[in-house]
């Protein structure tokens, strides 16, 4: 069984991380690792593969040729190789941009499985799977808790605000797994020792069949026009509990005509 | 310049979060229109023109009754190219999402997520977003001729002005993959009461109630205030409320009219999906929670009183 795992390098979470006010992208020049929520994709890749025996777990990314450092933390885990398009047309992409550069390049590797993780922490994404799917023509389930498979079949469990849905879909198949489903390992000194001769293949946009038009801002459907500072909540109250605290919430509650 | 917007329906209700996109659509764009997709949906379909649609248009089918997104993606596509829509408005949720980008990447259209307010409409159509943790607001457009967008649930309050809607059948024809996913089963959440997003009050316990036992004083406040129970990540990391009723990044963004976070200490993986809750109240016994800082009304306080006390107080009120 081949399983694709979609991964994107980030910028660390961290009160420094800003949008560059000229070019209105995420600024990328901190600190960068791998997306934390990518490592329960990655890590069921690997449970897949170890329960089947045999079979590859490829890391698929997209992403400045900088992103391999970030990358091999996958490969450290266990991940068999990693293929990254890294193109200077391909900056500035948005989700549909995106999803064409990273369906051509799955579908070059006719994978039975692609899994996602549950979002980015960089641009708070959760749909690009699918967008994805949709270009593969494959079935899609999205916010995984739970996944079984079994005679070519997935069949996962997952949580919506009504209560939990099983679906089952047969592979090849395009699944993003919700970060409850597993707690990712973490790289042996081995594992990291290794991953440098691990192959990683970096192509362009033109190794993997995609038109510059349709990649970076060319093959962007988005636009930023403005950035601004959130709206203040206003004056901040606090008190200390003196026995009437309960009494002082219910005053303001009723202020606010809540009660 | 026309605007559709997706009626998730569960059971015979459209959701609230749709109807808010419907009216706040209308609002912008007089010539907005609804679309309904399922099996036997009329009844849902009928009470859209209340809510702002002009049109409503409806695709019912027993293929369309599991609510999976990539179905829903051929009917919207094929919806907008026969009738011209230039922008897409979806309420956000598990199956709206997913059926707003299966759309995006079918029309090759710009999809813009997580937007908590719009402005202008057709080519001038601006979309809200806050980044960065709510950091920042990003004024968010489109290059695309259609326009595809995500609105962060509880954005917008549902505005019923009492018209009426045109009411016309559209085809269901799918693509072959569209209908490889299908729904085994479907289990109601096990806990009571109203979902927590669609709840107008929600009573939050995070670890500082100390026990998974002392859920129950935030039931009963709940209860008494005619809301909901929600929690934080960590508690349902330790075992101690249903995954369901989570608020957070990984959980739930709401933004009801009254938040009360009692043992919440307002990290930031918890924050960025409450923090639009219109009012916030916190109790906490750490005077330096973080929580402090963006609640209106915060005190410091041993819950374990506080919170008993102020459901009699609130019983006692409503008599």
């Amino acid at each position: 069984m081949k399983i694709a795992v979609c991964v994107k390098e980030v910028p660390d979470p961290s009160p420094n991380r800003r949008i560059d006010p000229d070019t209105k992208r995420m600024d990328r020049s901190g600190d960068r690792s791998l997306n934390q929520y990518d490592l329960n994709a990655i890590e069921q890749g690997l449970r897949l593969k170890e329960a089947n025996g045999d079979g590859e777990v490829v890391l698929v990314s997209m992403g400045s040729a900088k992103a391999l450092d970030s990358i091999r933390k996958g490969l450290g885990m266990g991940a068999d190789r990693a293929v990254l398009v890294a193109d200077d047309a391909a900056a500035g992409s948005d989700m549909v941009a995106t999803a064409k550069v990273l369906a051509a390049a799955l579908s070059a590797e006719s994978p039975d499985l692609v899994l996602f993780g549950q979002q980015a922490t960089d641009g708070d994404g959760a749909v690009l799977w699918a967008a994805v799917a949709d270009k593969l023509r494959m079935p899609v389930i999205s916010q995984i808790a739970e996944l079984d498979i079994a005679g070519g079949t997935a069949t996962a469990k997952r949580q919506t605000e009504f209560g939990y849905d099983t679906i089952a879909a047969p592979l090849p198949a395009v699944l993003a797994v919700a970060d409850s489903i597993n707690e990712p390992r973490y790289p042996s000194l081995k594992g990291i020792m290794g991953a440098k001769k691990k192959p990683q293949d970096v192509k362009s946009l033109a190794d993997v069949g995609v038109d510059a038009s349709s990649a970076g801002e060319a093959g962007s459907r988005t636009t930023v026009s403005a950035l601004s500072p959130p709206a203040s909540r206003g004056e901040t109250i606090k008190i200390e509990d003196e026995g009437d605290g309960a009494q002082k919430i219910l005053d303001f509650l009723v202020e606010r005509k809540l009660v | 310049m026309s605007t559709l917007v997706f009626l998730e329906h569960h059971g015979s209700q459209i959701q609230r979060g749709a109807l808010g996109v419907l009216g706040k659509a209308a609002q912008l764009d007089p010539d907005t229109s609804g679309v309904v997709i399922g099996s036997g949906v009329a009844d849902a379909a009928a009470q859209a023109g209340k809510f702002g649609a002009k049109n409503v248009y409806v695709a019912d089918d027993a293929a369309l009754e599991a609510p999976l997104p990539q179905p829903r993606v051929d009917v919207i596509a094929q919806l907008v190219q026969d009738k011209g829509f230039d922008t897409v408005l979806f309420g956000a949720s598990v199956l709206a999402s997913d059926t707003a980008a299966g759309l995006a990447s079918r029309l090759d259209a710009g999809l813009n997520w997580d937007l908590t307010d719009l402005e202008g409409s057709g080519a001038g159509l601006i979309g809200k977003r806050s980044a960065l943790g709510d950091s920042i607001v990003v004024d968010c457009g489109w290059s695309s001729p259609i326009k595809i967008g995500l609105v962060r649930a509880g954005s917008f309050d549902p505005n019923e002005s009492g018209g009426d809607a045109a009411v016309e059948s559209i085809p269901a024809n799918v693509e072959d993959f569209s209908t490889k996913a299908t729904m085994v089963d479907q289990t109601k959440e096990e806990s009571s009461g109203p979902s927590i997003d669609e709840a107008d009050i929600l009573v939050t316990g995070g670890r500082g109630l100390g026990s998974p036992e002392n859920f129950s004083i935030l039931e009963e406040l709940a209860a008494a205030l005619g809301g909901a129970v929600a929690s934080t990540r960590a508690v349902v990391d330790s075992g101690w409320y249903p995954y369901p009723t989570q608020i957070g990044q990984t959980g739930k963004v709401v933004s009801p009219k009254l938040y009360i976070g009692a043992g919440v200490s307002g990290a930031i993986q918890h924050k960025v999906g409450m923090q639009s809750s219109l009012t916030i109240v916190s109790i906490n016994k750490d005077a330096n929670a973080p929580i402090f800082e963006f609640s209106d009304f915060g005190v410091v306080g041993d819950l374990n009183t506080i919170v008993p006390q102020l459901t009699e107080l609130v019983k006692a009120r409503k008599g």
